[in-house]
């Protein structure tokens, strides 16, 4: 970390403007500390009261202001679980060839690293609409959780791949000279050498994707949809825990207490899941360090 | 580098081959995606392009969709107010706070306030958009009615775009180079001198990069405004007005939109997708120029 210490030797009256702008520059940290904090401390006094492990499995009864959010976590879970299995083969495919597989510069690979860089920049609500209009409409899925999480995939796509492919890129080139030098297959190099080293990077990844979609609400709204039943197959509609916060918040009078309890379980859920993510590239960085 | 073909570990001469044309297939299919987006957005507004005159989403004497007036004006107003309000706030407030990690904080200190920013950054939209809507509106009400407003849906995207700037803007301050910042402090310049007449200087481009990455974010989110900004279709004439962004009349009006509503509408996605695109490819220049140094 850089932390660079310079003796002040201005004149006095710069002495007092530096005074003045670090003072400054805390008060601004104090302040985004401040506001993270009371942003946790609001949601968990206003979600402790109703939070209990009844709450997490029973049904929602009477469109969510009594019963609890079972059906809803069963959504959440099979709309991330198909998101995933999507997104993992196709993101982590193209991470190995841009990382290993062509040359940085070849205009296949920029056109895919152009493709995706746009792609991390369009509007979730854009992800909407064309998942309404693709998968719902023109493939004929209707509103469902399959739909819901195909248009997720799309979304998870450049967080996967730059997160795998920065691991890959951080392994020195030195591992892969050795294993040439032995005799490896190129496959063999990424399976036996790479992937074990990058194996953190990866995770991490993995980890920010899954809580980038549990977050995810605009992009589910015209997908998966609205109704709050247990979903009985992948072609029923079913509501994630982030469109249940909304719903209950903005379209049902006296739905506060369960938005406030669902918006700490889910808070709780990304935390935890950001947590690791962060202490897994944290480990990598120290692994990389180690073996320059 | 000279690959073998075939290795003990895998039998196979042409297993290479075969998993290059996976993994290009992969690629493929990635890089298609956003062609498809592009596609189905065109196709879906084709409708509404093809017989309602570009000029009528400006001209039009309101947004009465139901009524076939398409004036979409107002939203755009709202969209460019709220995020330019929250630009200008985030910009004093992320590069403080990058400073802060890179010159200011201990190494510890620095290590947990990038650990609060990247937790903030996991805070999902919605989440902001009820804290918003049941701390932050409240407040403003009680000072100026209603409450949901211009300024609530600034300070709330403020807080979204914080993490986007500081963590960018942080990172092209320390790829600053160490022998800049000792020969600053040969030349006797004070902390804050340094900062301002070398290090800056030196990072602008990461650090526009950062805002304008900021920007695409701000003008994009949808739900923490949709929840916070009250939603009447005007253009602002106060903080305290209540507005309604592009990306919010979307998510309204689609679940009920038919014909030429809906193409509309798919019209104003589109836009937005323009708007995203020009300022993540600037960011993209800005931030390939700054590794270019």
């Amino acid at each position: 970390m850089a932390n660079k210490q310079i003796v002040d030797t201005g004149k006095p009256n710069h002495l007092l403007r530096d005074r003045a702008i670090q003072l400054l520059i805390y008060l601004v940290v104090l302040c985004v500390s401040g506001i993270f904090l009371w942003i946790l401390l609001d949601l968990i006094r206003g979600g402790s009261a109703l939070l209990s492990w009844d709450f997490l499995i029973s049904m929602p009864r009477d469109t969510g202001r009594a019963g609890g959010i079972g059906s809803i976590l069963v959504s959440t879970l099979l709309v991330l679980s198909i998101a995933l299995l999507v997104a993992l083969p196709i993101g982590w495919a193209t991470a190995v060839l841009l990382a290993e597989f062509i040359p940085a510069m070849s205009s296949f690979g920029s056109w895919v690293r152009y493709s995706l860089q746009v792609l991390a920049g369009v509007p979730s609500i854009v992800f909407g609409l064309f998942g309404y209009a693709f998968f719902s409409i023109y493939l004929g899925m209707g509103f469902s959780i399959l739909s819901g999480g195909l248009t997720l995939a799309c979304m998870l796509l450049p967080i996967l791949v730059s997160t795998a492919e920065a691991g890959l890129r951080a392994v020195p080139e030195s591992y892969r000279l050795s294993a040439a030098a032995l005799g490896m297959s190129r496959a063999a190099t990424l399976f036996h050498v790479l992937l074990p080293v990058a194996v953190p990077a990866w995770a991490a990844g993995l980890l920010l994707g899954i809580g980038r979609a549990a977050a995810e609400t605009a992009a589910l709204m015209f997908t998966s949809g609205y109704v709050d039943r247990m979903p009985e197959s992948l072609l029923d509609s079913g509501r994630v825990l982030a469109l249940h916060i909304f719903d209950l918040s903005m379209n049902v009078p006296g739905g506060d207490a369960p938005a406030h309890a669902s918006a700490l379980v889910l808070i709780l859920l990304l935390l935890m899941i950001n947590l690791v993510a962060m202490h897994l590239t944290h480990l990598w960085q120290r692994r990389k360090l180690n073996t320059e | 580098m000279i690959w073998w073909k075939c290795s003990i570990l895998f039998q196979s001469v042409s297993i290479d081959r075969w998993f290059n044309a996976g993994l290009r297939l992969g690629a493929t299919v990635a890089a298609l995606i956003m062609a498809l987006i592009l596609l189905f957005l065109l196709l879906e507004s084709w409708p509404a392009l093809q017989h309602i005159p570009l000029m009528r989403f400006v001209t039009d004497d309101a947004w009465h969709p139901l009524e076939d007036r398409y004036n979409l004006l107002p939203m755009v107003t709202g969209t460019l107010y709220a995020s330019s309000g929250s630009l200008l706030l985030v910009i004093p407030l992320g590069i403080a706070s990058a400073l802060f990690m890179a010159f200011y904080a201990s190494p510890r200190m620095s290590m947990l306030y990038r650990r609060l920013i990247e937790l903030l950054a996991g805070i999902p939209s919605v989440v902001f958009g009820f804290w918003g809507l049941t701390t932050v509106v409240p407040l403003i009400n009680q000072w100026q009615p209603p409450g949901a407003s211009l300024l609530t849906a600034i300070l709330i995207l403020t807080l979204m775009i914080l993490p986007t700037l500081v963590l960018t803007s942080y990172a092209a301050l320390i790829a600053v180079p160490d022998e800049y910042l000792r020969s600053a402090a040969a030349l006797g310049l004070s902390r804050w001198g340094m900062i301002y007449g070398v290090v800056l200087p030196a990072a602008r481009q990461g650090i526009v990069a950062g805002i304008l990455l900021a920007a695409g974010r701000a003008v994009g989110e949808t739900m923490a405004v949709l929840m916070v900004a009250g939603n009447v279709v005007q253009h602002a004439d106060s903080l305290f007005a209540p507005i309604r962004t592009l990306t919010a009349n979307i998510a309204l009006e689609m679940a009920y939109a038919m014909g030429d509503h809906r193409a509309v509408l798919f019209v104003s996605g589109l836009l937005l997708l323009l708007l995203v695109m020009i300022l993540t490819t600037m960011a993209g220049w800005f931030g390939k120029e700054h590794h270019g140094e």
